[in-house]
C-alpha cells in the first residue's frame, strides 16, 4: 500500500487545483456552520442563562390599580410560582443637548429576593426604596445619549417636573429590545427605561401600597393558558387589561424573531454548501477515474482490491473535505467570535460570547465528510465496478449527432465553432444541467441573502410612506377630551391634526380570545391609513371592526364573523361586534373602528389618547419641544426620525451581510466553472491543441472552450433565480411569527446583482483557467492517442 | 557531405525552395537530463516535391516537421518558409502561418468528435482566404459519400483521409505528414497514401511525409535519411513510382 499513498500524494498534487477548490467550499461551509450556527447556538445559551439567572417571568398583566394586599391572593392561584408586583408608566424625558424630548418607561424596582426580571447592573449601584429621584438607566439609552454614572436628566413625572440622577446603569430581560409601545423597532436615543426604588416611585406616582403591573413565574408543568385566565379573572375588578405570556412580551418576542432569522439562515446556508460540496466532488471525481482507467485497470490486474481502490478515491476525496474543514474551523472560529462582538450591540446580554461546542465543531466533521461521501459516490462506485480487462482498453470514442438547434432548422446560422459548442453541451444533457445547477446555487445564495433585505424595505415603505403619513406623533399621559383638536390645531407649526382613541379591550370567540388595543379614528383621517400588503388602503367603515391578518387567525374568525367584545375599561361592557374586514398585513395585531363607533362602545365619556400631526416644514423640532412641555403629552415622536435611524442600522447590517453572501457565492461560482472549464479543458485538451494546429489563434481556442462555460452560465442564471426564490419563499415561510412575517418581495435589482456576481466570478474562473491553456503543450497533447 | 548535396539538388531543380533550414539544432533540456534532437541540420524542401523522411525512432524527424510547421522553434539556426523567418516568429505570426500556409497530418487523425466529416474541414475554410469548398476537398481524397458521417462513425483510414482533406482544404503550400500510415494497416495505408499523392499530383502541394516504412520511400521524389537528430542522406529518385507499383 506504501505505494499506492504515495500515488494519492502525486495525484492530490497533481491535481492540486480542483482539490483546493473543493476544500474552499467546504471551507466555506464550515465557516458558515462554525459562525452562523455557532453563533445562534451561543445566543441561545447566553440567553438562556440570563433568563434563568434574573428570573425572568412567565407571565405579566397590567391593570389600573390593586392594594398589594391582592399579591398573596395571586401567589395563592393554581400553579403559581413566584410573584412580582410593579408600579410603571411612561413620562417624557428630557436630556440635556439632545433636541426633541424622549420617552421614558419608570418601572420600580424591589427588593432583589422578591424581583422578578431582576436588573442586571452594568455600572453603578441600585437606589435603595426610598431613595427619590435617584435612577438606574437603561444600558442602551445611556449609551445612545453618552449618559453615564452621575449624569442627570429631567422627567416630567405625574405633573411635576423632576431632576434625576443616574445613579446605575443596567440591563434586564425584559427590556433587551427596549420597543416604544405601538412603534416596531428600537430607537435607544428616544426610548429608555427607568427604574427607581418601590416606595420612592409609587409615592410619586400616587401608587403608596398598590401596583398596576404584576409579573409571575410559573410552577413547573403549570399550564399557560390556566395561569393567565386565573390571573385575569382575580385582576377583572382592579382594571385588568388582560395579561399574556411569554410569546407576547414585546421584548422577548422581537428577540425570539431574531433568533429564528438567525437559526434558519444559519441552516439554508450551509446547506446549499454542502450540496455544492457533493456536486462539486461528483464531478471531479468522475472526471478523474475517466482519465484514470488505465491506471485502475493495471491496479486491478496486479491484484488490488475493490476496496483499494474504491477507498484510494474516498480517501482523495477525504483530504480535500479535511482540508477545508481545518481551514473552515479556525476561520469560522474567528467570524463567529466577530460576528457574536457584533452582536453584543443588538443582543443585551450579561454574559454574550462565541462558544463553540465539540458537538457543532463534530457536525460541522461529520456533516462535510457525508457530503463528501454522497458526492465520490458515483465515481467511486465507477471505479469499482470497472472491469480490468475493459477498463484497458481506452475510451470509446465519443459519438455526436447534429443537436437541436440544427435539427429544428437553425444549421445555417451556426459556424462550425459554435455547433462544437452546442453540440458539447448536448451530448452530456445531464452533466451539462448538473454544471448548470452547480452555478445556480451562487445565484441563488446571492438572492436568498438579498431578499430579506427587499421584504424589509417593501414592509418599511408602506409603514412610513404610506400608513405612518404623520410628522409627529403623539400620545397623552391619561385619556383627555376629544377638544384637545382644537388646541394642536391652533398650535404655531401644526397644519393639520387627528386625534385618536385606544381602547383596551378582549376579543372573544368561542373559546378563543385576544387582548389588543382598538384604534378609533375619524373615517376622514388621512395621516394614518389601513394599507394592505400589496399597498393598496382600506376604508374604515362607519359601524364594526376592520383587524388583522394575525388577529384573525388568532381568533379563527373571518370577515362577516360576529365577535365578543370585552371592554377592560370603565363598566367594562361587553357587546358584540361584527367583523368588516380582515386586513393582510405584515405586522401586528391591530383593530381599528370609527371613533364614534368605538366611543359608544366602550360607553362612558368621550376621550382621546393621542394625536397625529402634520407639521410646516422645518417646524418639526420646535413643534415637537413645544409639546413635550405639555404636562399632559407623554411621548411625542416623529416617524421620520425612526425611519431614518432604522435605515442606517439596516444598511450597516446589510453592507456586512451582503460582503459575506458575496464572498460565498463566489465561492461557489469560482469552484464550479473553474472545475466545469478545467474538465472540459482536459476532455478536449486534444481537440483545442488540433484547432491550434489548424491555425486558430489561442483567443479563438479560448473562446470556444469558454462559451461552453459561459452559455452554461447563462442557463444557471434563471435556474438560480428560481432556485433563489424558491428557497427564499420556504425562508419567510420559517420565518413567520405569531405578529410578524417578512413580505415575500424580491426585487429586480436583487436579481440583476445576483446575477451579476456570477457572471463575475465566471469571467475570474475562466481567467485562471485560460493561464492553464496558454502554458499547454501543443505537440506533446498530439502525440500521444486519446 | 550531405549538405553540399542538398544545394547542389536544388540548384538542379531550379526553383528557390519552400523551405530552407541552415544550422538548425533543437536541444530539450529536462533538469539535469539534455537531449540533443536536431544538431546542425540543413535542409531543403522544394515547390511541388514529394518528399520521404525516413530514420529511426528518436532520430528527430517529428522534431524537424514541427520546426517546419511552426509547431517549435529551433533552439539555434535559421529556418524560413520563402522569405519568411520561422526562427524568428512570434507567437501571433506562426498562427498566422499555419493558419494560411501550412497543413498537417498526424498519426492520431485528430479529427474534432463533435463535427461531423464536412465540418471538420469547414472549420478550416471558414477562417481562409481562397479554400476550396469542403465538399471538394472530400472528393479529392475519395470520401464525397461520408461528408455527414461523425468522426466515431468512420474507420481509422477513413478519418486519415477526412485529415487529409481537412489540411489541403485550404490549398496550403506545404502539406507535413507524420506517420500518416502509422495507426493503420497496410491496405488502409495504401488508400492514404494515394490520397497523398492525388493532392501532389493535382494540387502541385508539396509534401513531407514521414513513415518507417522504407518501401514507400519509392512514392517520393526525395528521400531523406536521419540519424542521431542529423541528415544522414538525401537521394533523389529518378524513377518515382505510383503507389498502385508499390509492393510491400
Ligand atoms: N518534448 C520533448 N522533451 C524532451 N525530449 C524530447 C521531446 N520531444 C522529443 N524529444 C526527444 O528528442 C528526440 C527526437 O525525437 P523525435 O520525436 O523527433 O523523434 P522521431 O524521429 O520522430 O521518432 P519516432 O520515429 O519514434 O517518432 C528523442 O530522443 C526524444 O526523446
Ligand atoms: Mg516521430
Amino acid at each position: 500500500m506504501r505505494a499506492l499513498n504515495r500515488k494519492l500524494l502525486r495525484d492530490l498534487w497533481h491535481h492540486r487545483g480542483p482539490m483546493l477548490s473543493i476544500a474552499a467550499v467546504v471551507a466555506a461551509a464550515t465557516m458558515t456552520v462554525l459562525s452562523m450556527r455557532g453563533t445562534y447556538e451561543s445566543l441561545v445559551i447566553a440567553r438562556d442563562s440570563y433568563y434563568e439567572q434574573s428570573r425572568f417571568p412567565d407571565i405579566w398583566a397590567s391593570l389600573e390599580r390593586a392594594p398589594e394586599s391582592l399579591k398573596s391572593g395571586i401567589q395563592g392561584l393554581d400553579g403559581v410560582s413566584a410573584v412580582d408586583t410593579r408600579v410603571s408608566f411612561m413620562a417624557t424625558v428630557r436630556v440635556e443637548g439632545l433636541e426633541k424630548p424622549a420617552t421614558g418607561f419608570f418601572s420600580t424596582i424591589d427588593r432583589e429576593d422578591v424581583m422578578l426580571g431582576r436588573l442586571h447592573l452594568r455600572s453603578g449601584r441600585l437606589p435603595g426604596q426610598d431613595e427619590r429621584d435617584r435612577v438606574v438607566i437603561s444600558e442602551q439609552f445611556a449609551k445612545a445619549n453618552e449618559l453615564v454614572e452621575g449624569s442627570t436628566v429631567r422627567a416630567v413625572l405625574n405633573g411635576q417636573l423632576r431632576e434625576l440622577e443616574v445613579l446605575g446603569i443596567g440591563i434586564s430581560p425584559e427590556h433587551t429590545y427596549p420597543l416604544a409601545p405601538g412603534s416596531i423597532f428600537p430607537d435607544n436615543q428616544t426610548y429608555g427605561v427607568f427604574w427607581m426604588g418601590r416606595n420612592a416611585l409609587s409615592e410619586l406616582a400616587d401608587m403608596e401600597g398598590a401596583f398596576n403591573q404584576v409579573a409571575l413565574t410559573m410552577q413547573a408543568g403549570a399550564k399557560e393558558a390556566h395561569v393567565i385566565s386565573e390571573l385575569d379573572a382575580i385582576l377583572k375588578p382592579y382594571g385588568g387589561l388582560g395579561a399574556h405570556g411569554r410569546d407576547l412580551q414585546v421584548s422577548h418576542q422581537f428577540l425570539e424573531s431574531e433568533l429564528s432569522q438567525n437559526r434558519t439562515t444559519g441552516t439554508f446556508i450551509p446547506a446549499v454548501f454542502l450540496a455544492v460540496v457533493a456536486f462539486l466532488l461528483n464531478m471531479v471525481l468522475r472526471r478523474l477515474i475517466a482519465t484514470q482507467r488505465q491506471e485502475i485497470a493495471v491496479l486491478k490486474a496486479f491484484g488490488y482490491t475493490n476496496a483499494d481502490v474504491g477507498s484510494f478515491y474516498l480517501r482523495m476525496a477525504l483530504f480535500a473535505v479535511f482540508l477545508g474543514a481545518a481551514i473552515g474551523s479556525v476561520v469560522g472560529y474567528w467570524l463567529g467570535d466577530m460576528m457574536v462582538e457584533l452582536y453584543t450591540e443588538f443582543f443585551v446580554f450579561p454574559d454574550l460570547q462565541y462558544r463553540l461546542s465539540g458537538w457543532l465543531l463534530s457536525f460541522a466533521f461529520v456533516i462535510s465528510a457525508l457530503a463528501a461521501g454522497i458526492g465520490a459516490m458515483a465515481g467511486v462506485r465507477q471505479a469499482v465496478s470497472l472491469p480490468p480487462a475493459e477498463a484497458m482498453r481506452p475510451q470509446a470514442p465519443a459519438s455526436f449527432r447534429p443537436g437541436i438547434f440544427e435539427r429544428i432548422g437553425f444549421a445555417r446560422f451556426l459556424s462550425s465553432s459554435m455547433r462544437m459548442v452546442l453540440r458539447n453541451i448536448e451530448r452530456q444533457p445531464v452533466k451539462s444541467i448538473f454544471s448548470a445547477i452547480g452555478v445556480s446555487f451562487s445565484v441563488a445564495i446571492l438572492v436568498v441573502g438579498m431578499f430579506l433585505f427587499d421584504g424589509i424595505d417593501y414592509m418599511m415603505d408602506l409603514q412610513f410612506n404610506r400608513i405612518q403619513r404623520e410628522d409627529l406623533s403623539v400620545s397623552f399621559e391619561r385619556p383627555v377630551s376629544p377638544s384637545v383638536l382644537y388646541e394642536l390645531q391652533s398650535l404655531e407649526g401644526v397644519s393639520e391634526a387627528e386625534i385618536w382613541r385606544s381602547v383596551p379591550a378582549r376579543l372573544i370567540s368561542g373559546h378563543r380570545r385576544k387582548e389588543v388595543g382598538i384604534t378609533g379614528r375619524h373615517l376622514d383621517d388621512d395621516l394614518r391609513r389601513i394599507i394592505k400588503e400589496d399597498g393598496l388602503m382600506v376604508r374604515l367603515p362607519a359601524e364594526g371592526l376592520v383587524i388583522s391578518r394575525f388577529l384573525a387567525d388568532a381568533l379563527q374568525v373571518e370577515a362577516g364573523s360576529i365577535l365578543d367584545v370585552e371592554v377592560l375599561i370603565g363598566q367594562r361592557p361587553v357587546r358584540q361586534v361584527a367583523i368588516q374586514e380582515v386586513v393582510d398585513d405584515f405586522l401586528g395585531v391591530s383593530a381599528f373602528m370609527e371613533i364614534d363607533a368605538l366611543h359608544r362602545l366602550a360607553g362612558g365619556i368621550r376621550s382621546v389618547n393621542g394625536a397625529n400631526l402634520k407639521v410646516e416644514a422645518g417646524r418639526r423640532e420646535s413643534v415637537s419641544r413645544a409639546l413635550a412641555d405639555v404636562p399632559a403629552v407623554a411621548d411625542v415622536s416623529s416617524p421620520r426620525a425612526m425611519y431614518e435611524s432604522f435605515r442606517k442600522q439596516m444598511d450597516e447590517g446589510f453592507a456586512i451581510g451582503v460582503f459575506f453572501l458575496v464572498l460565498f457565492s463566489s465561492i461557489i461560482a469560482l469552484a464550479v466553472i473553474y472545475n466545469g472549464a478545467r474538465i472540459s479543458l482536459s476532455e478536449r485538451g486534444r481537440e483545442l491543441a488540433s484547432l491550434r494546429v489548424l491555425g486558430f489563434s489561442k483567443q479563438e481556442v479560448a473562446l470556444l472552450l469558454f462559451s461552453e462555460q459561459g452559455l452554461i452560465t447563462l442557463i444557471a442564471i434563471p435556474i438560480g433565480w428560481a432556485l433563489g426564490y424558491w428557497l427564499a419563499f420556504a425562508m419567510v415561510q420559517s420565518l413567520i411569527t405569531e405578529t410578524y412575517r417578512i413580505p415575500f418581495v424580491v426585487d429586480s435589482g436583487t436579481y440583476l446583482a445576483s446575477a451579476a456576481m456570477t457572471v463575475l466570478a465566471a469571467l475570474l474562473s475562466s481567467w485562471v483557467v485560460r493561464r492553464r491553456l496558454n502554458r499547454y503543450d501543443l505537440i506533446s497533447v498530439l502525440k500521444t492517442r486519446d | 557531405m550531405a549538405s553540399d548535396q542538398l544545394t547542389s539538388d536544388s540548384a538542379k531543380k531550379g526553383p528557390l525552395p519552400i523551405f530552407r533550414a541552415r544550422g538548425v539544432s533543437k536541444i530539450y533540456e529536462m533538469g539535469e537530463v539534455r537531449v540533443e534532437a536536431l544538431k546542425d541540420v540543413d535542409f531543403d524542401l522544394n515547390e511541388g516535391e514529394l518528399l520521404v523522411l525516413l530514420g529511426a525512432s528518436g532520430s528527430g524527424k517529428s522534431t524537424l516537421l514541427n520546426i517546419l510547421g511552426g509547431l517549435d522553434r529551433p533552439t539555434s539556426g535559421m529556418v524560413w518558409y520563402r522569405e519568411h523567418d520561422l526562427s524568428q516568429a512570434d507567437e501571433d505570426e506562426l498562427t498566422t502561418y499555419r493558419r494560411k500556409h501550412v497543413g498537417f497530418v498526424f498519426q492520431f487523425y485528430n479529427l474534432i468528435p463533435s463535427l461531423t466529416a464536412r465540418e471538420n474541414v469547414a472549420l478550416v475554410t471558414e477562417i481562409s482566404d481562397d479554400p476550396m469548398a469542403p465538399e471538394e476537398a472530400l472528393d479529392l481524397v475519395g470520401l464525397a459519400d461520408r461528408m455527414d458521417h461523425f468522426p466515431a462513425q468512420l474507420s481509422g483510414g477513413e478519418q486519415q483521409r477526412v485529415a487529409i482533406a481537412r489540411a489541403v482544404a485550404k490549398r496550403p503550400n506545404v502539406l507535413l505528414c507524420d506517420e500518416p500510415t502509422g495507426a493503420l494497416d497496410l491496405e488502409t495505408g495504401r488508400i492514404v497514401l494515394r490520397a497523398l499523392e492525388r493532392v501532389n499530383n493535382e494540387l502541385k502541394t508539396a509534401i513531407a511525409v514521414i513513415t518507417h516504412n522504407a518501401a514507400i520511400a519509392n512514392m517520393g521524389d526525395r528521400v531523406v535519411r536521419m540519424g542521431s537528430g542529423r541528415i544522414a542522406s538525401s537521394d533523389v529518385n529518378t524513377h518515382r513510382l505510383s503507389i498502385e507499383e508499390i509492393e510491400w
